[in-house]
């Protein structure tokens, strides 16, 4: 179905990156599980590690499945994952800023 | 066994009266006799062959239509039931349980199983098409979006008769919908089914961001794109961003009441309002991912109609975006009410009337498409032109909501109520059908009949208005939304008495239309030139229904409104003489999707009756079919240069 030619990303050979990056966020689930269930930290502690396991699996996630560095269009990479950055840093930036109210009313 | 025959009753609803009955017997009858119907005329392996295991995006554009109108069919009898029991005081047609379920039903069918399959289908039957490529980017996966929406409607559907419906609302808001309120699987069925369409849509947006991308035609840049493709664009990358947020939400509920946690409860720690936060995060944009696609519609249809080319091309172009990035930070204003402060009302007010601008750009651009035109006004253009006074009342009154202090007055009153179905049915319906009148030809080879068609748009566009007006004055009055029934004396009687006979009108519009689909079937005019309307983009330049490769040799692209410009200059679709075909590569026809989104749903029963092995089992399955594809290497076939010349020459282009 290919219109234009297109070049095609081919893997050869067993899918190493594949497997390191499934072991890898399974374990950072893992881990965040087992801070939140099992562990007596703090929650602020606890919020800040799990922080930053998200950003973990982040980086999993483009580097090891979506093959971010591998693209050959940039012209659109680029701007998208600007967009990406600014509904992110909505979603959770908004979301703070709005829920925080809960300290006003209380 | 007394047990079992109790919990039977109570579980296909027996003791529920004699709406559920009817139900049952209708449904069951029309089982029988789709059944038996298939069986006597021998179609079981047609339609397996052509339409249940099918990767081509026309006859999956097809199903989506065909499931939105039946779907369009379902929510209009739920909006008919209500406004029966609304139509005077006092009434109790229906009691308060059965009237919560039918609202909840109504507004997830309408947003979830009738608009987005409508403009989904439109998706398909057109974008490939206008871009000049013969499939989407992945059609397997686009068959799985079809299919586990489908699922999903008929689990979602499955409520009414089976183990009772959901009754919190489209926006289903805690805590009222955490166990301790509302035990029972009702509010189960909307979380998952909402899953899984959900998961269908995700697909078809990066789908169709990736078509767009990827696939145009040699010589068909950005800037060159039918304006219906440039909104499929932009609404496919709010689809992307906007769905998983929906997705997190339904799952932490869905956790909260399969598995007991806390994350939305009052008791425990949860905290309710950040269901609300994070539903309206998706909600809000989705009611542009409706909205955007019936702009490209109208663009289509007023240009077309107009023969002139789109007034303001960029503009169009940079208004979509702009509206696609505002759609994401105006959330708040579905929950000013929930007092988060002066400051972030105001910043949420401010960007929700910014919206206005851009909107009111594209409105210009349309009216400036018509002035000095040639305008036609077919049954299309009726809808198209009629979509901007109606869309103008939904969206100025928009502008009046978003005013914080002021919606503590309007928010949750009949005055939204007809806010947000003026601009849904003004704006995403009206679009809808003016795509149904305009693409139908290009679909299934001919034209629905034209005074059918005014008829069904004079008298829906009419009824609509007669319904919804009214409702602005019954919200002034101090109607809320969601009540089952008022006591005489306010005064409210008579206005809803009016209103619901506006619902008939639409319901008799509805009626025509289905008259006018049956009656064309039989007599309507054979589009035999493909081109019926004397069109613009590429789509016109197919026979209709269109081959399945879409283009036997594809097309080089000079420039907008490729397909007007080929006829300028007399060139053919097929470039210049004597080029020779070569075999196409086109993807097989594959019944895993089907049976994949058939695990899909037995995987949903299971978690909306708690009923874990079928849980396991149906995501077991689910597995195994994904994995199943990943070892699949004969996944496409070649259509021989005989077949192509025998069909183009048949279609006259050889
Ligand atoms: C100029 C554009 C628009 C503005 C300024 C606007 C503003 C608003 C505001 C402020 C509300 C919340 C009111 C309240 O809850 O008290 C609202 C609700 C709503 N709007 Fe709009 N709107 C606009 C366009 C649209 C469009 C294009 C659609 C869909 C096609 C839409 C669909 C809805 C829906 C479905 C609701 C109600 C949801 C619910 O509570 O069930 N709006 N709108
Ligand atoms: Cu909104």
């Amino acid at each position: 179905m290919e219109t234009k030619e297109h070049k095609f990303h081919q893997e050869t050979g067993f899918p190493w990156k594949h497997v390191i990056g499934l072991l890898l966020s399974l374990v950072l689930t893992a881990i965040a599980f087992w801070l939140a269930l099992a562990t007596h930290q703090p929650p602020a502690v606890v919020i800040t590690i799990i922080v930053v396991l998200g950003f973990g699996q982040l980086l999993v996630q483009l580097y090891m499945f979506m093959h971010f560095t591998e693209s050959d269009d940039r012209a659109w990479q680029v701007p998208t994952i600007y967009f990406a950055l600014f509904i992110a840093f909505t979603v959770v930036g908004g979301s703070i800023w709005i829920m925080s109210f809960r300290s006003i009313v209380s | 066994m007394n047990g079992f025959a109790n919990w039977a009753v109570h579980f296909f609803m027996l003791d529920e009266g004699p709406l559920i009955w009817l139900s049952d017997f209708l449904i069951g009858c029309a089982t029988i006799g789709i059944i038996v119907a298939l069986t006597y005329f021998k179609l079981w392996k047609w339609l397996w062959d052509n339409w249940l295991t099918t990767v081509d995006h026309k006859k999956i554009g097809i199903m989506y239509l065909v499931a939105a109108v039946l779907m369009l069919f379902r929510g209009g009898t739920d909006g008919l039931l209500m406004r029966a029991q609304l139509s005077w005081p006092n009434l109790h047609f229906l009691n308060a349980d059965h009237y919560d379920q039918i609202f909840t039903t109504h507004g997830t069918i309408m947003i979830l199983f009738m608009a987005m399959p409508a403009i989904i289908g439109f998706f398909n039957v057109a974008v490939p098409l206008q871009i000049g490529c013969r499939d989407v980017a992945f059609p397997y996966l686009n068959a799985i979006s079809f299919w586990l929406f489908f699922a999903a409607a008929l689990l979602f559907n499955l409520s009414f008769v089976v183990g009772g419906s959901p009754d919190g609302g489209w926006t289903s808001y805690p805590p009222y919908v955490e166990n301790a309120f509302d035990p029972g699987p009702g509010e189960n069925y909307f979380l998952v089914a909402l899953q899984i369409t959900g998961i269908g849509t995700i697909a078809t947006g990066v789908n169709f961001l990736l078509t767009i991308l990827r696939m145009r035609a040699p010589g068909m840049t950005m800037m060159r794109l039918p304006m219906f493709t440039w909104s499929v664009f932009i609404t496919s990358i709010i689809i992307v961003f906007a769905f998983p947020v929906l997705t997190v939400a339904l799952a932490l509920l869905l956790i909260d009441r399969d598995f007991g946690s806390h994350f939305f409860t009052v008791t425990g720690g949860g905290m309710p309002m950040q269901y609300i936060n994070l539903f309206w995060i998706w909600g809000h944009p989705e009611v542009y991912i409706v909205i955007l696609p019936a702009f490209g519609i109208f663009s289509e249809v007023v240009s077309t109609f107009s023969h002139k080319r789109l007034f303001g091309y960029s503009a169009m172009v940079v208004s979509m975006i702009a509206i696609a990035i505002l759609s994401f930070i105006v959330w708040v204003h579905h929950f000013f009410t929930m007092g988060a402060g002066p400051g972030v009302n105001s910043f949420f007010g401010v960007s929700t009337m910014a919206i206005a601008i851009p909107t009111g750009v594209k409105i210009f651009n349309w009216l400036f498409t018509m002035h000095k035109g040639r305008v036609e006004f077919t049954s299309a253009m009726l809808w198209a032109v009629g979509f901007i006074p109606n869309f103008l009342i939904g969206g100025l009154t928009g502008v009046m909501l978003a005013v914080p202090p002021a919606d503590y007055q309007y928010h949750n009153s009949y005055f939204l109520i007809a806010h947000f179905h003026y601009v849904l049915i003004g704006g995403t319906v009206f679009g809808v059908f003016a795509a149904i009148y305009y693409w139908w030809p290009k679909m299934f080879g001919v034209l629905l009949d034209e005074k059918l068609g005014r008829w069904h748009f004079w008298t829906f566009m009419i009824g609509f208005n007669i319904c919804f007006f009214p409702q602005f004055f019954l919200g002034f009055m101090g109607m809320q939304r969601r009540m089952y029934t008022y006591p005489a004396g306010y005064g409210w009687g008579i206005i809803n008495l009016i209103s619901t006979v506006g619902a008939v009108l639409m319901g008799v519009g509805f009626l025509i239309f289905v008259w006018n689909v049956l009656w064309s079937a039989r007599f309507g005019q054979r589009d035999t030139t493909g081109d019926p309307w004397d069109g613009r983009s590429l789509e016109w330049a197919t026979t209709s229904p269109a081959p399945e490769y879409n283009f036997a040799i594809i097309p080089t692209i000079k420039g907008r409104d490729a397909w007007w410009l080929m006829k300028k200059t007399g060139e053919s679709i097929n470039g210049p003489k004597g080029v020779p075909f070569r075999p196409i590569h086109m993807p097989n026809n594959s019944g895993r999707p089907i049976i994949m989104s058939l695990f899909f749903f037995i995987a949903g029963a299971g978690f909306i009756f708690q009923w874990w092995i079928l849980a396991i089992i149906g995501l077991l399955g689910v597995l195994v079919t994904m994995a199943q594809r990943s070892f699949e290497y004969h996944d496409h076939h070649y259509i021989p240069v005989e077949e192509i010349e025998k069909t183009e020459a048949a279609a006259g282009r050889l």
